[in-house]
C-alpha cells in the first residue's frame, strides 16, 4: 500500500489532513440544517458563509458570486444550461478537447435545444487557435457561449483567459471556462478577469469529493438549475453539503498559501520526468505544450507501441505505479482518449498521462523511470 | 447530567452516527481514489467500496444494486426523477400529478415543468394529511406521465396509501415517483411491495452524511428511464454523471445497513418517547395534533397549541431545545407552514405549530425535559395573552369582529 506510487492527481488528490481535521466538527457534533434557525442551524449556516467569503477573498471575487454545488459537472452543466436557457445563446463555441462534462452538455443542447455548435480549431500543440475562434465570433449571427477550459485535464494545456474573454466580450459572448484542474493550483483574480463562470471541484486540490463551486459574475442573472429550497440565495436547491463545503475552503486555502514552494516543487518533478524520460525511452514523445503554457501538474507522454507498451499501464499498476490513459471519467472505455485522438492521432503510439502533486517526489519519478525501462 | 440544547429537529437533518462516521474515515485518508479510475487500485477500492454501498442502499428498500443511481442529495434526485421523466416520457404526454403537500423540492421542480410547456395537477389533502384516492384516479389523463407523491410528510408526518397510489397508476399505465426522504430508514419501504417506479431518499435524514442520496429507479415492469440532467462522464449509467463522493456514499451505505438492522428496535423506543411527549402535551388544553395519527411515522408530532403565538413559544425555549415550526428548508420566512394550511388550519392554529422530530439518539430525559419546558412556556405565554382570556370568559373569538388597522 504504502510503496504504492500515485501519478494520478488529475483523476483526484488525496484529502489532505488538515483539511480532514476541519471537517471533523461537521462531520460530527455541529450537524445542524444551515436553513435551521436554532444554533445548531445558525452554526452551520455560519460555517458555509465563512467558507463562502475565504473562497471569495482567494478568487477575488465577492462572496455573492460563489456558489456550492455537488462538483465540477454540476457546475459546468449548469453554467452551459443557463446561458442557454436563460442568457439567450444560440450558438455554443467549444473545443474537441474539453471535458466530457462540457461536451456531452453542449451535445445536448445541440440536439434538444436546436443551439448552433461548433468547435475551435486546435494547433498541432494543442492550443486552441485564437484566430478560428474570433473568426466564428465574428460571423455569427446569434450570441455566443464560449465554453473553453482552462487547463487540458490530459495534456495540461493552459488557454489564455484573459484573452479569450476580451475576445468574448468584443463579440458581446458569454464566456465560461471549465477551470476544474486550475483552481487551487494556479492564482486567480476574478475581480480583473473577463470571465462569466468558472468552476470547482474540491477533490482535484487535495479537498473531499462531493463538493464543487461555480463563479457566476455579478453582471449575469441566471435561475437554478436544481430547484427546491432557497439554499444558496435560491441558486440551488438542497440541504448543502457542510463539511464538504467548509472542506473545499480549507483546501483551497492551504492550496493557496502554499502556492508558491508547491507549484515550483511540483514543476520541478514534470521536468524532470520528462528529462528522465527522453534520457531512458527510445523514441518517447510528449503531448501538448509541454514546456510551455502549461499546467506543472501533468505530463502526458507517448510511448512507441510494441507488444510490450500495448499493456503498459497495467503493467505499470501491477507494479503499483497508477498513472492513467486519460480522463478517469472515460478511462473504463475502451474508446481511448478523445483528447489525444484530437491533438495528436498516432496509432502507433500508447499515450499516458502522469500527473503529479505536493506529495510526490523526484525518487518516485526515479523509480518509474526504471520500471517504465523494462516495460517498454 | 442533561446537555442541552435538545436536538428534536431530525426531519430537518439528523446527527450522524459514530459508525457511519468510522466506516468513512479510510475513504477519506488511504482510500482516496476516483472511483472511475479504471486502471490502477486505487480506483478499484474506490469502486468496490460504492458498490458495496450500492447494496447495502438497494437492499434496505428491496432493490436490485443495478436500479440505485447516487446523486447529491434528495432535492437532485426529486429535480432528475421529475424532469427526467418528464423529457424522456414527452412523446406519450406531459401531465404530472403531485399534492399540495410535497416537499419545494418537488413543488419548484413542478413549477419549472408548467414553465416549460408540462400540465401539473396539484391535489388538495384531506384535514388528516392524507390525499384522497378518488381524487387522484379521476386525475389522470390520457396525457399522464407521472404521479409524483411522497411517501411520508416532512412537517406532519402523514405516510401516504403508497400501495393503493401504485396501484392505481398501474392501471393507467402512469409511473409513480414517491419522495421517501423521510421514510426509508424509519418505517419498512420496499419499492417491490410498494409498487413504487422511482424513489428518492438521502443520507443526512437517517443518521448518514449530507451531500449524498440516491434515486431508485426501477428497470424490470417496467424498465423505467429518466433523461440525466447532468451530462459528463457517464457515471451512474448515464444517468448521472460527475465524480462520485465516495465517502459519502460510503457512509451512506453504512447508514442504510444500520437502520435496516436496527429500526424494529429503534421504533419501538423513540415511537414510545413520543407518545410519552405528544400525550403529556396534549394534556394542555387546547392542543392538538396535526395530521392523522394512525398512519403517521413513528418519530414524529406535530402540535399546535392555540392561543400561543409561534414565534414567541419558540423564543421561550429555543436556546435548551432545537425545535421548528415546520421544514427547515423555510423556515427562515414567517409564513405559517404550507403544509398545515392545506389541512385546512387557521393562521391561528398554524402560527402556533411545533413539529417534534425525535431520532436514534433521543433520550427519555430529554423528552421529560421537553414536555417541562414546553408546558411551561404555552401556560406562561396563556397567562399574557388577552385572547386566552377572552377564550376562558367563553367569548367566541369567531364572533368579533376585529377593527381593521
Amino acid at each position: 500500500m504504502s510503496n504504492r506510487i500515485y501519478f494520478d492527481n488529475a483523476a483526484t488528490t488525496p484529502l489532505d489532513k488538515d483539511v480532514l481535521d476541519a471537517m471533523m466538527p461537521y462531520l460530527t457534533n455541529c450537524f445542524g440544517n444551515p436553513s435551521s434557525i436554532y444554533s445548531y442551524g445558525r452554526e452551520s449556516r455560519l460555517a458555509i458563509e465563512t467558507a463562502r467569503k475565504k473562497v471569495a477573498k482567494i478568487l477575488n471575487a465577492h462572496p455573492a458570486e460563489i456558489f456550492f454545488t455537488s462538483g465540477g459537472t454540476e457546475s459546468s452543466n449548469t453554467a452551459i444550461t443557463a446561458a442557454v436557457r436563460d442568457l439567450g445563446c444560440k450558438h455554443i463555441i467549444t473545443s474537441s478537447i474539453e471535458h466530457h462534462a462540457t461536451l456531452h452538455t453542449v451535445e445536448y443542447l445541440h440536439r434538444h435545444d436546436n443551439v448552433e455548435l461548433s468547435y475551435v480549431k486546435l494547433l498541432p500543440n494543442g492550443h486552441i487557435d485564437i484566430k478560428d475562434l474570433e473568426n466564428i465570433l465574428a460571423s455569427s449571427k446569434e450570441k455566443c457561449l464560449v465554453t473553453l477550459m482552462h487547463a487540458n485535464n490530459e495534456i495540461g494545456n493552459i488557454i489564455d483567459i484573459h484573452k479569450i474573454g476580451n475576445i468574448c466580450k468584443k463579440y458581446n459572448a458569454i464566456f465560461h471556462s471549465d477551470t476544474v484542474q486550475t483552481v487551487g493550483h494556479f492564482p486567480f483574480d476574478l475581480r480583473n478577469t473577463p470571465v462569466h463562470f468558472i468552476t470547482g471541484a474540491a477533490h482535484k486540490f487535495h479537498g473531499p469529493k462531493g463538493v464543487g463551486m461555480l463563479y457566476i459574475n455579478e453582471n449575469v442573472k441566471i435561475k437554478p438549475f436544481i430547484n427546491g429550497g432557497s439554499q444558496e440565495r435560491n441558486m440551488r436547491a438542497g440541504t448543502e453539503n457542510l463539511y464538504g463545503i467548509v472542506g473545499f475552503a480549507k483546501a483551497l486555502e492551504i492550496a493557496t498559501e502554499h502556492y508558491e514552494e508547491e507549484s515550483t516543487h511540483i514543476k520541478n518533478i514534470k521536468l524532470y520526468m520528462k528529462e528522465a524520460l527522453e534520457k531512458n525511452i527510445p523514441n518517447v514523445s510528449f503531448n501538448g505544450d509541454v514546456l510551455g503554457n502549461s499546467l506543472y501538474t501533468v505530463l502526458n507522454a507517448s510511448f512507441p507501441k510494441t507488444e510490450k507498451s500495448e499493456m503498459l499501464l497495467f503493467n505499470l499498476d501491477i507494479n503499483n505505479i497508477c498513472a492513467s490513459g486519460g480522463s478517469a471519467c472515460t478511462s473504463g472505455a475502451d474508446a481511448g482518449s478523445h483528447v489525444i485522438r484530437a491533438i495528436n492521432h498516432h496509432p502507433n503510439q500508447v499515450a499516458v498521462r502522469f500527473s503529479f502533486s505536493k506529495q510526490n517526489t523526484k525518487q518516485e519519478v526515479d523509480i518509474v523511470i526504471e520500471k517504465l525501462k523494462e516495460l517498454i | 447530567m442533561l446537555k442541552l440544547p435538545i436536538y428534536l429537529d431530525n426531519n430537518a437533518t439528523t446527527p450522524m452516527d459514530p459508525r457511519v462516521l468510522e466506516a468513512m474515515i479510510p475513504y477519506f485518508t488511504e482510500h482516496f481514489g476516483n472511483a472511475a479510475s479504471r486502471n490502477h487500485p486505487f480506483g478499484w477500492e474506490a469502486e468496490e467500496a460504492v458498490d458495496y454501498a450500492r447494496e447495502q442502499v438497494a437492499k434496505l428498500i428491496g432493490a436490485d444494486p443495478k436500479e440505485i443511481i447516487f446523486t447529491s442529495g434528495a432535492t437532485e434526485g426529486d429535480n432528475l426523477a421529475i424532469k427526467g421523466v418528464f423529457e424522456m416520457y414527452a412523446s406519450k404526454g406531459n401531465h404530472i400529478i403531485t399534492a399540495v403537500t410535497e416537499h419545494k423540492a418537488v413543488l419548484d421542480t413542478c413549477k419549472h415543468i408548467e414553465k416549460a410547456g408540462g400540465e401539473v395537477t396539484y391535489l388538495s389533502v384531506q384535514e388528516d394529511g392524507l390525499i384522497d384516492l378518488k381524487e387522484l384516479e379521476a386525475a389522470i389523463k390520457p396525457t399522464t406521465v407521472l404521479i409524483a407523491i411522497m411517501y411520508a410528510n416532512n412537517e406532519i408526518g402523514v405516510i401516504q396509501p403508497v400501495k393503493e397510489i401504485s396501484a392505481i397508476a398501474k392501471k393507467h399505465g402512469v409511473l409513480f415517483f414517491t419522495d421517501a426522504t423521510q421514510a426509508v430508514g424509519k418505517i419498512p419501504v420496499d419499492v417491490i411491495k410498494d409498487g413504487i417506479d422511482l424513489l428518492t431518499f438521502s443520507g443526512h435524514k437517517m443518521y448518514g452524511p449530507k451531500g449524498v442520496g440516491a434515486l431508485y429507479v426501477r428497470r424490470k415492469n417496467p424498465r423505467v428511464k429518466v433523461t440525466a440532467q447532468m451530462d459528463g462522464g457517464g457515471h451512474e449509467r448515464g444517468m448521472r454523471s460527475g465524480t462520485l463522493n465516495v465517502p459519502g456514499i460510503v457512509g451512506f451505505g453504512k447508514a442504510c445497513e444500520l437502520c435496516r438492522i436496527e429500526m424494529e428496535e429503534d421504533t419501538k423506543r423513540i415511537s414510545q418517547l413520543r407518545d410519552k411527549l405528544e400525550n403529556s402535551l396534549m394534556q394542555l388544553e387546547e392542543a392538538y395534533v396535526n395530521g392523522n395519527k394512525e398512519h403517521r411515522l413513528p418519530h414524529v408530532a406535530n402540535i399546535s397549541f392555540k392561543y400561543v403565538e409561534g414565534e414567541g413559544l419558540m423564543m421561550g425555549f429555543n436556546k435548551n431545545i432545537a425545535l421548528s415550526s415546520g421544514s427547515a428548508c423555510t423556515s427562515a420566512s414567517l409564513e405559517p407552514s404550507y403544509v398545515l394550511k392545506a389541512l385546512g388550519l387557521g393562521d391561528d392554529l398554524a402560527h402556533s405549530s411545533l413539529r417534534f422530530g425525535l431520532s436514534r439518539f433521543t433520550t427519555e430525559e430529554q423528552i421529560d425535559y421537553t414536555i417541562k419546558a414546553i408546558s411551561e412556556t404555552v401556560l406562561k405565554l396563556r397567562e399574557m395573552s388577552p385572547l386566552w382570556e377572552m377564550y376562558k370568559e367563553g367569548i367566541d373569538l369567531n364572533s368579533i369582529e376585529w377593527a381593521h388597522h
